[in-house]
């Protein structure tokens, strides 16, 4: 019997001060043998449990995509114990990473259509995942178009700045990037993502939405999408609800019968509506 | 098959050279299921313990792994208890607890290894219940004072001596090596009577009850229901179904283990998010998860109730909530709770 609260030691390699306010760190963790790597495969849209031994373990999005061998990333936010031990962890350090967990975003359901992928805050780190798996070279040409839109309060707060240039350059890919106020230099859009998407989504037709984002960007995101004609099969959604166990036995993450870690956390809109509003 | 009730410790003390036994002892002025190193600490009383005893299975506070980290490497190390263990003296309503927390600890796709280890290690010697209290609702929940599931031999009490069921084969196996006497026509008319006058007196009905949850979460009633509750969490530590648990480290420096432990969805921070934001916000949404939990979302993905009618969380709640009455309040008729 495999025992799934056993963490896999990795290294840390990198610890990177990914926003101008210092708060979001993306870490890049190597696997110690080609042995682990393999007892680690992983999705777009999973998640781990990453510990700091001595301080707990929490649950986070990876952020790197199964396309990138060797080795993980996650962006952490600084918000308690485990997340401030992370953020002030040395390069070279050990640390533990349970998973992969959760379902992830149905990519095979993707193929042939076009996608649009939605995002605010530091919520953007599964969101990476996803994108990166399908520019692959060996990926692209099974998706439709693929845009996507992203957004924060300002420009320091965008995660990955280097890729989205990247992007931005890139004919396999329609970046929109936008944030709440002007500031000077800022060349992308201004205003807040219900509104952009308004503006920038391809049209619904043979087109998957997957929008994750603070709860208020949600809400008022899925109206629009709506107006847009997403059916709710289409609008796919990942859920945040506080974890420990990850393995659906702690009975923490439930919403209704459903536990986010296992059953999750990865939705359709249609499945959340079946489903209590506790998320 | 016979055990005279002076034979108990005896017995027991044979199974303690080959087994962990675990049975009901007094603690203060309650009782509660331990380890007992001599046949003569078992006490059957004519209830059930105060404890559950889940704890034998799913410890309230149990170290998952100890780590020492340092420049060379990562050490993990997971003890799996595999002692052979018996339990004697449990009720039927907790046998059939185990049953179903069997579900959670080994669902559609993780296996918890702590749990269920020591789950098949174990043999299960249960007591059945001449004279079920009155806060005793198992005949509602689909279980019963004689009921045997999640047991392997069943004890009936008949004055001097308890009728032994065999109920599976490692409860066959059990009783063939504890060589017990056969049991005389008088004492399997005695075990049969103790059976018929066996009265659970108070019922709960469900009818229904199921229908309503499936529909009724936005319904006002839950703004009513959980007023009294304190969201002190007693009924979920006692109760032998409740599973909730926390997973924290215990270490100096990087020397340490991670530890599990028992935790509750009455409390607020069990599902605040790092954000702030918390899903279940007030007693209201905590109080309702917890009897959506058991009579709504444990039968939508394991096809049974996840209460066994105890009555533990009615004898220990502070403010007296009674699950009875909430369950008849969610149907919207009376509560009948005479007894
Ligand atoms: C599937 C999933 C994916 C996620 N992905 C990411 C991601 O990619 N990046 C990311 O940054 N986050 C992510 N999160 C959120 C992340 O899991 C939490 O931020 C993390 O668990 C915080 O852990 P911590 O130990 O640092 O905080 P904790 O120490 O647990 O504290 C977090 C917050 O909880 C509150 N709190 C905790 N304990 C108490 C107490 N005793 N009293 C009062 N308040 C308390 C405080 O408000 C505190 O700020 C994800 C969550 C899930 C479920
Ligand atoms: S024991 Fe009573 S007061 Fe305490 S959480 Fe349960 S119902 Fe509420
Ligand atoms: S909910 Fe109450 S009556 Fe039902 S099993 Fe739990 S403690 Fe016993
Ligand atoms: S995190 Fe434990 S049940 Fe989901």
């Amino acid at each position: 019997m495999k025992n799934p609260y056993l963490p896999l030691p990795m290294k840390l390699v990198k610890n990177f001060t990914e926003t101008e306010d210092k708060l979001i760190h993306t870490f890049t963790l190597q696997f110690l043998s080609e042995e682990d790597e393999k007892s680690f495969p992983y999705m777009p849209g999973q998640f781990a449990e990453l510990c700091v031994f001595g301080k707990g373990e929490a649950p986070f999005g990876i952020a790197s995509s199964p396309t990138e061998p060797g080795f993980l990333k996650f962006s952490v936010a600084k918000v308690g114990v485990v997340s401030t031990a992370l953020h002030l962890m040395e390069e070279g350090s050990m640390v533990g990473v349970r998973g992969p967990l959760g379902n992830y975003y149905p990519v095979e359901d993707f193929k042939g259509k076009n996608v649009v992928i939605i995002g605010g805050g530091f919520a953007f780190t599964t969101l990476r995942s996803l994108a990166t798996y399908m520019l692959h070279p060996d990926r692209r040409g099974d998706y439709g178009d693929i845009t996507v839109i992203y957004g924060a309060r300002n420009p320091g707060l965008l995660l990955y700045k280097e890729e989205l240039a990247a992007w931005e350059q890139s004919p396999d890919i329609n970046l929109i990037t936008t944030i709440d106020r002007a500031v000077d230099g800022w060349n992308g859009r201004v205003g807040f993502i219900p509104a952009v998407t308004e503006e920038v989504a391809p049209s619904s037709e043979n087109t998957y939405a997957i929008i994750c984002g603070p709860p208020v960007m949600i809400k008022f995101t899925m109206p629009v999408l709506e107006k847009l004609g997403f059916p709710v099969e289409r609008i796919i959604m990942s859920l945040e609800n506080r974890m420990k166990c990850g393995i659906g036995m702690c009975g923490r993450c439930n919403v209704g019968g459903k536990y986010v870690c296992k059953d999750g956390p990865v939705f359709t809109r249609a499945q959340l509506n079946e489903l209590p509003n506790e998320y | 098959m016979i055990l005279s009730k002076k034979d108990i410790p005896s017995f027991l003390d044979k199974l303690i050279s080959e087994y962990q036994v675990f049975a009901p002892v007094q603690e203060g002025s309650y009782t509660l299921f331990k380890q007992i190193s001599s046949g003569a600490d078992a006490v059957l009383t004519d209830s059930n313990t105060k404890l559950p005893a889940k704890e034998i299975f799913f410890p309230q506070s149990e170290k998952l792994f100890s780590y020492n980290v340092t420049e060379e490497g990562t050490k993990l190390e997971a003890t799996i208890d595999d002692q052979k263990k018996v339990v004697f003296g449990v009720r039927p309503c907790d046998a059939k607890s185990l049953t179903l927390l069997d579900n959670v600890f080994n669902n559609d796709k993780y296996q918890d290894p702590y749990y269920l280890t020591r789950r098949t290690n174990t043999i299960m010697v249960g007591v059945g219940c001449n004279a079920p209290a009155s806060t005793c609702f198992c005949t509602s929940v689909n279980g019963g004072p004689f009921d045997t599931k999640g047991l392997d031999l069943l004890l009936v009490d008949t004055g001097d001596a308890y009728v032994v069921e065999v109920v599976s084969d490692k409860g066959k196996a059990l009783a063939e090596q504890a060589g017990f006497a056969a049991a005389s026509d008088a004492d399997k008319t005695a075990a049969s009577k103790a059976k018929e006058e066996a009265k659970v007196t108070c019922q709960v009905n469900t009818d229904g009850l199921k229908d309503k949850l499936d529909v009724n979460f936005y319904d006002p009633i839950w703004d009513k229901i959980h007023e009294k509750c304190l969201g002190c969490g007693a009924c979920t530590y006692l109760c032998p179904t409740c599973h909730c648990f926390d997973i924290v480290d215990d270490a100096v420096d990087c020397n340490g283990c991670r530890v599990r432990n028992w935790d509750s969805c009455a409390f607020p921070l069990f599902t605040l998010h790092g954000s702030g934001h918390n899903p279940r916000t007030s007693n209201k949404e905590r109080y309702r998860n917890r009897i959506m939990h058991k009579f709504k979302y444990f039968v939508d993905n394991f096809g049974e109730i996840a209460c066994v009618g105890c009555g533990r969380c009615i004898k220990n709640c502070p403010v007296n909530m009674d699950i009875r009455v909430v369950l008849e309040d969610v149907r919207g008729s009376e509560a009948r709770l005479d007894s």
